[in-house]
């Protein structure tokens, strides 16, 4: 049996980290398919309609993954965190429950429309649902992130006393809602969603386009990869450099707001000025290899870097080390996927770079290297997606809501170990089956590749399809 | 705007806020029941065809809806927690397994006809059809199950009126995804599908029946509520709207016997209020006003509600209408 309060913390992990892999497809999805419906409702050339209805069948996978894995972590609040739900259920409760009829119900009303209703509807309802699909995907977004950044800096509340327990009630919405760390999030993650995606279908499309090219096995229809490629790489090269500054941004905004996951990010534990940004850092005894918490760190660093970083051009800023805390998060969890992520970022603007310049200089089908590139970055921008949340999650520890409850003190408190390792080992179980699953349907896609250019409605070779006419297609 | 906010405070304080959420609550949890409820009988009555032309049918009629039904549960529990957090976080996990069981269900019922599509060879198609037909049914006998545990207050998951309770909204759900496919779909499917509403309505209104008897005779807090005019009043309408139903289903009046269901649907949840009224969770003893949240935190909430869900069953007609009528199962992407 596992303690109730580490299986909860386990299986809360486990079933965001799958459940994010899908709201990523979805929202980093959203602009493309609106841009496509948009082009192909307005006559465009005929490659717009079969981009729309590939990346449509990924979309309503993801949608449907994405639903029955969300409606688990609204109810793990209640089964697994109850005493989190009735201290801050006041004002947690509040963007959950408009999330549900502002945001998921427009989503997944237009969702019918806009995968089975081409036929069915007009022109301009169909561009609508395509709109207010995408929409609805950012708006659930937006009350997620409002009720997890408040989590990260709490603000316009009050605690008080309710029935023998002291819980949270509401002063002031606009600073409860729209408290400091929230911008930074939402524009930090649907960036990232975009970007993610753009580097999905780059990866997809670059192993059309080698295959074809390179590696001289005719592709039917190479050229909708193409067609495909370029536009990833042009979504690439904006959102990955924008990803960098607005990140910056974001850690300065943690080094001022959440000092202490600062300091667990550069591993800082004595309060200091000139603190190095250390590109690697290993505890000095290597016995303490495996505690996330080691002290004695030997590392390579950029002198004064962190500084610099932290204060955004200071190289002598003081840092506080964790150790003016109580408790600090497990400090290389933290630190390491801040890192990697930081990393991969990196690795993302080149990417974009090299991509656009090959296009530049006529040499992006030819580029071997390049394709071989992009095909193994393909899923590294979700990888980043999940390396930031372990950094924003872990990093929060030991607290739930900082400084106000501790993740330990919101568990259940009826929760027998028990029952919390059986639906754990559930989860494992089920997640595993639902991600093999999930995989297997996209490779399918995938390989099935786009529709045909003859069996496409605004193809020349087919006749105009009669107004009467329900199912055509 | 200075003056509005008062006014709009003034006015949301002299409504009973807190009686209209607990209301709220159950005709969201009504309107899933409803929605979701013929998805659901879809996927029990699947059981009952074995062409593929027909099982595709079946599964075509609800694809462009059951994501959209189901949200209304994702609603139920968003409102709940948001207008009765104390209460959410009991209920939930107090029946800790339960709830785990209800979700196993809803994922197998919502990934089984996706990936059914998927191929057609037969071992797969044989094995995801079971899997809908799984989870179709333990879906809503588990929320009935949950549902009544709730309002009786009982502490343990395994409660005779529970179980009984969820026979009747399985029974329930396929009255429902009758009157559903009568209109979605034609031929011979339809015309069998009238014998199976006739024996889905008898069923209901037995098991119907046998609940309030159990219920009587295991839970002596209730019965003054049982036995009061409301709920006499109800039980009289479910037998009204179920004969309703037998008769719009020999007459093919397939609107009115949809209607019908929703009588009964409605009818069955406004039963569950008022047996938990005025305790929103009796298990621990939380009135209403007990267990409602702060007047400020109710009345955003309340102004958004007014604003959004208007919108929102918008959004359904909209869904609803631009797939009337029978479907076509080649109908795709």
């Amino acid at each position: 049996m596992i303690d109730p309060v580490i299986a909860s913390r386990l299986q809360f992990a486990l079933t965001t980290i799958v459940h994010i892999i899908f709201p990523v497809m979805s929202m980093g999805l959203a602009p493309f398919l609106v841009y496509f419906t948009w082009r192909e409702v307005r006559g465009g050339p005929p490659v717009y309609e079969q981009l729309r209805r590939f990346w449509t069948k990924v979309f309503a996978v993801s949608f449907v993954v994405g639903t029955v894995t969300g409606i688990v972590l609204e109810f793990e609040f209640g089964t697994n965190f109850a005493a989190f739900s009735a201290v801050a259920g006041e004002l947690f409760g509040g963007p959950l429950a408009l999330e549900g009829m502002m945001a998921f119900m427009l989503e997944a009303t237009f969702l019918g429309v806009f995968v089975f209703g081409r036929e069915r509807v007009s022109d301009a309802l169909y561009f609508i649902s395509s709109v207010a699909v995408g929409l609805g995907t950012w708006l659930s977004a937006v009350w997620i992130l409002v009720a997890n950044s408040w989590m990260q800096t709490p603000r316009g509340y009050e605690l008080v006393e309710r029935g023998g327990r002291e819980i949270v009630t509401l002063t002031d919405p606009a600073a409860a809602y729209l408290n400091p760390r929230f911008p930074y999030m939402f524009v930090h993650m649907q960036n990232a969603a975009v970007l993610s995606v753009a580097l999905f279908m780059a990866g997809v499309a670059a192993y059309y386009v080698f295959r074809h090219h390179v590696w001289g096995y005719p592709v039917e229809g190479v050229s909708f990869w193409e067609t495909t490629l370029k536009i990833a790489l042009i979504a690439l090269v904006i959102t990955a450099p924008l990803q960098a500054v607005h990140g910056d941004l974001y850690a300065r905004h943690v080094y001022e707001t959440q000092p202490q996951k600062f300091a667990a990010m550069e591993a800082v534990w004595e309060t200091d000025s000139y603190v190095p940004e250390y590109i690697v850092a290993f505890p000095t005894n290597l016995g303490d290899l495996t505690d996330p918490q080691a002290k004695e760190l030997f590392g390579i660093g950029i002198p004064g870097g962190a500084s610099w970083l932290a204060s955004g051009g200071d190289p002598g800023a003081t840092i506080t080390g964790l150790n003016e805390y109580d408790d600090a998060p497990p400090v290389a969890i933290v630190f390491w996927s801040f890192r990697i992520m930081v990393a991969l970022g990196f690795w993302f603007i080149l990417l974009g770079f090299w991509g656009v310049y090959r296009w530049w200089r006529g040499e992006l089908y030819e580029d071997d290297l390049l394709h071989k590139a992009l095909m193994l970055s393909s899923l590294l921008g979700i990888l980043a997606v999940e390396l930031g949340w372990i950094v924003t999650e872990v990093g929060r520890q030991p607290w739930v809501i900082q400084d106000v409850l501790r993740t330990a003190d919101g568990v259940s408190p009826g929760l027998t170990g028990g029952e919390a390792t059986l639906t754990l080992a559930g989860f494992a179980v089920v997640y595993l089956g639902l991600l093999s699953l999930y995989t297997y349907v996209i490779a399918r896609i995938i390989r099935a590749g786009p529709p045909k250019r003859a069996e496409l409605r605004t193809s020349e070779a087919a006749p105009a399809t009669p107004a009467e006419g329900t199912a055509d297609d | 705007m200075t003056e509005f906010r008062p006014l709009l405070a003034d006015t949301l304080a002299a409504l009973p806020l807190p009686e209209i959420w607990f209301g709220l609550v159950f005709f969201i949890l009504a309107t899933f029941l409803l929605l979701d409820g013929f998805d659901f009988g879809v996927g029990a009555l699947f059981a009952t065809r074995a062409d593929d032309g027909e099982r595709e049918q079946l599964i075509a009629s609800i694809g462009p809806f059951w994501d959209g039904n189901e949200v209304w549960l994702v609603v139920f529990g968003g409102a709940l927690f948001a207008a009765f957090p104390r209460v959410y976080a009991a209920l939930f996990s107090r029946h800790y397994l339960l709830m785990f069981a209800i979700l196993g269900a809803l994922i197998l019922r919502g990934l089984a006809p996706e990936l059914y599509e998927q191929r057609h060879d037969e071992a797969w198609q044989r094995w995801w059809g079971r899997a809908f037909v799984v989870g179709s049914v333990a879906a809503p006998f588990l929320l009935g199950l949950f549902t009544a545990n709730w309002v009786l207050g009982a502490t343990r998951t395994l409660t005779l009126p529970g179980v009984v309770v969820g026979l009747a909204v399985v029974a329930l759900t396929v009255v429902d995804g009758v009157a559903f496919l009568r209109l979605k779909t034609r031929g011979d499917l339809r015309a069998d599908l009238r014998r199976s509403g006739r024996r889905a309505v008898i069923a209901y209104v037995g098991l119907a029946v046998a609940s309030l008897g159990v219920i009587y005779a295991t839970t002596p807090a209730v019965r003054p509520e049982l036995t009061s005019p409301l709920a006499l009043a109800l039980v009289a309408l479910t037998v009204l709207f179920a004969v309703g139903y037998a008769v719009a289903l020999e007459r093919d009046r397939h609107y009115l016997a949809f209607a019908a269901t929703g009588g009964l649907v409605y009818g069955l949840v406004a039963l569950v209020a008022a047996l938990s009224f005025p305790y929103v969770d009796r298990a621990t003893g939380l009135t209403i006003q007990e267990g409602i949240v702060s007047p400020l935190s109710l009345q955003i909430l309340s102004v958004g509600a007014l604003v959004l869900l208007p919108l929102v069953f918008g959004y359904f007609v909209v869904l609803y209408s631009a797939f009337s009528g029978p479907v076509d199962p080649e109908e795709s992407y």
